[in-house]
């Protein structure tokens, strides 16, 4: 076992773990954040993408180990608490229709957070390159695509970050 | 009290956002994964390697793992293990091999289930899985669809004495006349022989199964589509009485067909929670979840189609052979079936034949996958259409209006014997030829071919129809179904006014909590916000037949529908006797009873709620509660129907193919929520669309999936699809109350034969009319190159 320490969401947590455990296993089963949900064991779904240290990454693909030190963002620590304080990307999400059975949603917001992180004005190819890391097998693409951009223009015009 | 407010007259219909989506965007979810109950156990399954093989087990070594509370085989459970269900008889003489939730001394397909582990962790649970000893004696894999039915092939089942699970034959004497009145008469018969290859369904959840037990009952939190067949299937198998049963379908994370089984994992589940007492719960890794959760399509299609010279169509002749894989899952003998009545489609013709041979072979079982034989039906025809158009030097659009339907002749028997009750094939195509801008990209195809350009154009048309609405139980009861077809819901009404909606049918992405909503606020004019929805718990919602077949809305809905009917004369009853009115003399509108033809008093639905259940002042005799159910079961299958236009753009020295433009106009009655609708076609339609491109589950010769993970098994991302153009036209259905017909499946259903046509279109001028799907690069540039396909056996078409 190796102890670790790891802020999740703005809360630092201390756990002795397993080297071997995943780092999506570790938000899941030891820290209790089941909103980071899995989709494949081979990294390609991108169902687990967190933010690690500002950057989207998929916790699939890390070991818990790795993350001492760092800072996770989930999906459950990037609204606020009450529905009005909601990210423009996740309120994006619901204005557009950018989800259905909402499995991939989590790990699709955050790699869409990053995504306008580094370009805050993505065309729509540039949109499709930038989450192809992230599959949905319901909405066909089409209202993510726009929910994205729906967020890109009101980051913008707000000056809101991610 | 007056109430003018009719806002809420507006919401059937309207694009209204979605309540499931706050919780979902949040990570406030319920997926079975995320569920835990106290002294919870993990169970691991050890899986067979080989498709085909006598097995001894032998698992003393595991037991002593770390945190290992037990493993199991088949032995240890005997015949209180129970069997793997089915429940489509689809021919009396059909054969149904016995295949055990564990392996019985033989495995029949790579990733069948052999042995159970149950530990602490789910980290000990999956360690101890290799200390499990296996012997495996090899027998030979059955592969190869057509080999399989040959006296000579090895058996998947050694002791049904066959590989062939039925052989269905129609009378073939009006089709053999087609054939020669095409043949006397300078007509035209084509013949194609298209492979429906191997798929998987892929929800992005994968499936997870945890078993709560309790003194003597059971809660079984599963990720199915079906938690109430469920609940009945595992009450039979288990022999745990079905009211001391509870089956809940939290979160759901799509299932597109895949979540319609009660597989392996479910039953065992319900075995360790009873012999152990604690909870037990296991989540599928994906690469168990493509060896295990069923695959859809695997046809081979031989097509042959009798017309006239003028291109009116005189016959069609179907023979089919399907592969079940290694045996029988609920619907797996079904779905060829199901898409035996839709090969005719839209058209009007004198002669159909329609043969069919089921086959087991050592791959994983088939069943329904989003949209079940009718998108397999629909290929079949719609690529034949587009071949007879080429054939005769016509445009596809028109050697179709020579052939469908026409709006006023519904409802219209078709040649399968189909009741079609309502469509309008025109409208639908002239408003896709506009949207797609169809003239426009004919024109700048005939330039880029004039030019030569390396880049070409390929338009391609799928005019489809299909049945859905699944249901009526009487045709479901002759078609050999064990199920009924009916839907049921409750209507709940608080004493505030509230409403609470228990509905049979329960959702994994599609939205029912909004949309039923909105179908309630309509009816009782109660706000949108003000209805909830209870659905996925057989303990909150005892009766319900669940979701597939496109079959929510229609069924369920109109069942809600109804049920609201019950709430509103009740009411009118109680608001009468407050009126002091005679009930026939009252009218409701916007949630308002008032007497006809009087401005005079007024009584509010929230009110005559609260009266009900204060039952101070009601009608004698009258019980006080406006709590209304219905269970409705239709006259009809629905058939949704539309027009879908592709056009690909190929890159001629490469193959690369991509879709240059996509319009699609489809009619699927009566809309309650557009948004919901379009999502539907646009998810479909990528589904339909990766058929034709991307996906195909490929096995190897000795019985191993190749294509195991997401790395191989090329699921469509973002950049691998375009936005689409669609539109709507809105012809209800005369069959339900709503006008509705399901939209579930249409978008899958249509459009892989219009993304293959459309391709097929680019490369008729070297001579190619047909590719095999997926169409890869290298398959298209094949093509191209005028070689033959990999398996040798459709490159270019039966006629060429």
């Amino acid at each position: 076992m190796v102890s670790i320490n790891v802020t999740v969401d703005g809360r630092s947590e201390s756990h002795d773990v397993e080297p071997r455990l995943l780092l999506v296993h570790y938000l899941r089963d030891v820290v209790g954040k089941v909103g980071t949900p899995i989709g494949c064991d081979t990294s390609n779904c991108g169902a687990c993408t967190v933010s690690f240290n500002g950057q989207s990454i998929k916790s699939c693909s890390m070991l818990a180990v790795q993350a001492d030190g760092g800072d996770v963002l989930t999906i459950e620590g990037l609204a606020g608490t009450v529905e009005t304080d909601l990210h423009p990307m996740q309120e994006a999400f619901r204005e557009c229709h950018g989800l259905q059975c909402g499995y991939c949603t989590p790990g699709m917001i955050m790699a869409a957070c990053d995504l306008l992180k580094e370009n805050p004005n993505p065309s729509e190819a540039e949109i499709r390159e930038g989450i192809e890391g992230n599959l949905c097998r319901c909405t066909g693409y089409h209202n993510i695509v726009r929910a994205v951009q729906t967020a890109a223009a009101s980051m913008s015009g707000t000056g809101v970050s991610s | 009290m007056t109430v003018t407010d009719k806002e809420y007259e507006t919401a059937f219909g309207q694009p209204l956002r979605r309540k499931e989506d706050a919780h979902l965007i949040t990570g406030q979810t319920r997926w079975v994964d995320n569920l835990s109950a106290p002294g919870m156990l993990y169970a691991a399954y050890l899986r067979s390697p080989m498709a085909h093989a006598k097995i001894r087990v032998n698992t003393e070594a595991a037991k002593s793992y770390p945190g290992v509370v037990a493993v199991y085989s088949a032995e240890d459970f005997g015949a209180a293990q129970a069997v793997i269900p089915d429940a489509w008889t689809v021919h009396p003489d059909m054969k149904k091999p016995v295949m055990t939730p564990l392996a019985t001394d033989e495995v029949r397909y790579a990733g069948e289930p052999i042995a159970v582990v149950v530990a602490e962790t789910r980290y000990q649970a999956t360690d101890a899985l290799e200390a499990i000893e296996v012997d495996y004696d090899p027998l030979p894999a059955v592969i190869d669809l057509e080999a399989a039915i040959g006296d000579d092939s090895p058996l998947v089942h050694s002791s049904i004495g066959t590989n062939t699970c039925f052989y269905i034959e129609s009378p073939g004497e009006a089709y053999a006349a087609a054939k020669a009145q095409a043949e006397a008469d300078g007509g035209v018969v084509i013949t194609r022989r298209f492979l429906q290859q191997r798929l998987l369904p892929t929800p992005m959840e994968p499936r997870a199964v945890l078993v709560v037990p309790t003194i003597d009952d059971l809660t079984v939190y599963a990720s199915t589509q079906i938690p109430h067949v469920l609940r009945l299937l595992l009450a039979m198998l288990t022999g745990h009485p079905e009211h001391k049963l509870r089956v809940v379908a939290p979160d759901v994370g799509g299932g597109f067909g895949g979540k319609i089984n009660c597989l392996a994992e479910e039953i065992i589940g319900v075995h360790l929670a009873k012999r152990l007492g604690r909870p037990v719960k296991w989540t599928e890794t994906r690469s168990e979840n493509f060896l295990q959760m069923h695959h859809g399509r695997a046809q081979i299609q031989d097509i042959e189609l009798a017309a006239t010279r003028e291109g009116k169509l005189l016959g069609l002749k179907v023979d089919l052979i399907a592969d079940l894989g290694a045996g029988l899952r609920l619907f797996t003998a079904g779905v060829p079936m199901f898409g035996a009545a839709m090969f005719n489609a839209i058209y009007k013709m004198d002669a159909y034949q329609f043969n069919c041979r089921t086959v087991f072979t050592t791959m994983t079982p088939t069943d329904a996958y989003r949209g079940a034989g009718r998108p397999e039906a629909t290929f079949a025809i719609e690529r034949m259409m587009d071949e007879l158009a080429a054939e005769l030097g016509m445009d596809p659009i028109e050697v179709r209006k020579k052939n469908w339907i026409e709006h006023h002749e519904f409802p219209y028997t078709t040649i399968s014997g189909s009741i079609y009750d309502s469509g309008n094939y025109e409208a639908a195509t002239e408003r896709a030829v506009e949207l797609f801008g169809y003239d426009e990209l004919k024109a700048e195809q005939k330039a880029r071919r004039e030019r030569g350009d390396r880049m070409q154009l390929g338009i391609g048309v799928s005019t489809f129809t299909e049945a859905c609405g699944l249901a009526p139980s009487r045709v479901m009861g002759q078609l050999g179904v064990g199920a009924g077809g009916w839907e049921r819901a409750e209507i709940r009404v608080t004493l505030t006014g509230k409403i609470q909606v228990v509905s049979g049918s329960t959702p994994h992405g599609q939205g029912h909590w909004t949309a039923w909503s909105q179908l309630v606020s309509d009816k009782l004019g109660v706000p949108f916000e003000d209805v909830e929805l209870l659905a996925g718990d057989t303990a909150t919602g005892p009766q319900g037949m669940d979701t597939y077949g496109s079959r929510s809305l229609v069924v369920g809905g109109s069942a809600i529908v109804k049920a609201c009917d019950k709430v509103i004369e009740k009411a009118k009853r109680i608001a009468a006797h407050t009126l002091e009115a005679n009930p026939d003399d009252l009218e409701f509108a916007a949630g308002v009873f008032t007497v006809k033809g009087s401005p005079g008093p007024q009584m509010a639905f929230v009110e005559v709620a609260a009266a009900a259940q204060l039952a101070h002042n009601i009608p004698d005799g009258m019980e006080p509660s406006l709590n209304s159910a219905y269970t409705f079961d239709p006259i009809n299958l629905s058939y949704p129907h539309g027009t879908h236009l592709c056009c690909v753009e190929i890159d001629t020295e490469t193959g690369f193919t991509s879709i240059y433009r996509y319009a699609c106009v489809d009619d699927v009655g009566t809309v309650v929520n557009p948004m919901i609708v379009e999502g539907q076609i646009h998810g479909g339609l990528v589904q339909g669309i990766a058929q034709a491109l991307f996906e195909e589950a490929v096995y190897d010769e000795a019985g191993n999936l190749i294509t195991g993970t997401l790395v191989d098994y090329l699921l469509p991302s973002a950049a691998d699809v375009p936005s689409f153009l669609t539109d709507r036209t809105e012809t209800p259905s005369t069959d339900n109350p709503i006008g509705a017909k399901g939209v579930g499946e249409a978008g899958c259903i249509a459009s892989t034969p219009a993304v293959v046509n459309a391709i097929v279109d680019a490369l008729r001028p070297y001579g190619v009319n047909d590719v095999r799907m997926p169409c890869t690069p290298e398959r298209v540039w094949r093509a191209i190159q005028g070689g033959q396909s990999q398996s040798g056996s459709v490159a270019k078409g039966g006629a060429q």
